[in-house]
């Protein structure tokens, strides 16, 4: 059990932080920087109200970079007969997703709680501000990573997958925006529990929806 | 080899509307190989999907005994990574096994990225894979699909000598697939 669990993380995390010829884990982060970077260009260089925002225009970025590599989460193991082969090797399906939003977050959210210590500089966060930032984001990242892959193992085959992805997580992510950023409101670092709680359920549910998906896409 | 036997009873196979089969039942025991034939979308690759599991019969029941190896028209290898890393994944899942890439033809290809190797040669990595996976059981779709002479020599060889060491192969194919004691299905008798 253990170097098979081995073996598929290895893999996973080949493939999401190489990722193959699809652009690998500095393609979100990239973007998230580059959201952060043209933010103060847009809004101007009005210290105390980017200070005021900052906060929850790196939640936004951070949610739609997570959208990014939607589509290479399942697709292409589906495509290439790789889920067939483990369930012949009864290697359950709610397992390989486990491993896989593992991966994913690894792929991401770390890189993203890293990339925002340079973002909130440039909109001028710091101090107890940023910790709350970071804490948010370790608290919603696994969330978005676990939503990420259910999306992607539901959307798996139809046609237009990748947009219909993007546009099913966005509302679905909702409750972790509404959270994480609202911890940084003055009297609302509650929101950050909340925000932890809904990535939990998440978590809890994916392996089920995403293995039944992918089951159901089968027949 | 581990012990290993199929049983179908009374299958049918439903694709949307249309009834592909009905009343299709075969056993196979530890050494025999069976052969299914039949024209283009009469429902031999369906059948290979039940009888692994991947998809539900529409109606009648399938009994496997022994764990179960596919080869498909997708070899299931990471089309980036050089073969030799794709196969070395498997190698991985399904315990170390002697190494028989050589004999069919894939030393030199090692180094090669999965996608620029021929369809041919995508099917001796496919075969390779399965060699490794040391199921008693395989199940074969179009497996001469894309192979030179030599290569469907050789894989039938293979089919042969699982077969001797007590395997059971079921084949795919609407070529001819040359194999000592093996029965054979053709498809259209079942056709509603």
């Amino acid at each position: 059990m253990n170097g098979q669990f081995l073996a598929l993380l290895r893999r996973d995390l080949a493939q999401l932080f190489l990722g193959g010829r699809r652009g690998g884990a500095l393609l979100p982060v990239l973007f998230f920087l580059a959201v952060a970077m043209l933010y103060p260009f847009a809004v101007g260089p009005d210290a105390p109200l980017l200070g005021k925002t900052g906060g929850g225009m790196i939640w936004v970025a951070a949610l739609l970079a997570a959208i990014l590599p939607l589509d290479r989460l399942i697709e292409p193991d589906l495509e290439l007969g790789l889920f067939d082969q483990w369930a012949l090797r009864g290697i359950s399906e709610e397992w390989l997703v486990s491993v896989r939003v593992l991966a994913h977050w690894l792929s991401f959210g770390p890189p993203l709680m890293l990339a925002a210590l340079p973002a909130s500089a440039l909109v001028g966060i710091d101090g107890e501000k940023l910790r709350l930032v970071e804490i948010g984001l370790l608290a919603g990242t696994p969330g978005l990573a676990a939503l990420g892959v259910m999306v992607a193992a539901i959307t798996a085959g139809l046609r237009g997958g990748a947009a219909l992805g993007g546009l099913l997580v966005i509302p679905l992510a909702v409750p972790l925006l509404v959270f994480g950023a609202g911890s940084l409101a003055t009297g609302g670092e509650s929101g950050l529990a909340l925000c932890g709680a809904f990535s939990l359920v998440l978590l809890a549910i994916t392996p089920f929806a995403a293995g039944a998906a992918i089951r159901a896409g089968r027949s | 080899m581990q012990e290993c036997r199929i049983a179908a009873r009374d299958l049918a196979c439903r694709r949307g509307d249309r009834l592909l089969f009905a009343g299709l039942s075969f056993a196979l025991q530890a050494g025999q190989a069976l052969q299914l034939v039949g024209s283009n979308g009469i429902g031999k690759s369906s059948l290979i999907r039940i009888l692994a599991g991947l998809m539900p019969a529409y109606a009648g029941t399938v009994e496997v005994v022994g764990a179960l190896g596919l080869v498909d028209e997708r070899p299931a290898l990471d089309p980036h990574l050089p073969l030799g890393q794709a196969l070395a994944f498997w190698q991985r899942l399904d315990g170390p096994h002697d190494n028989r890439a050589a004999d069919l033809g894939l030393a030199e290809l090692m180094d090669v990225p999965v996608r620029y190797l021929s369809t041919g040669q995508k099917k001796r990595a496919a075969l390779a894979r399965l060699i490794g996976q040391a199921a008693p059981v395989w199940l074969l779709d179009e497996p001469l699909n894309g192979l030179d002479t030599r290569g469907a020599a050789l894989v039938m060889d293979m089919v042969a000598g699982h077969c001797r060491e007590g395997g059971i192969a079921v084949i795919a194919s609407h070529q001819p697939f040359d194999v000592a004691d093996k029965q054979q299905i053709e498809l259209k008798d079942f056709v509603r």
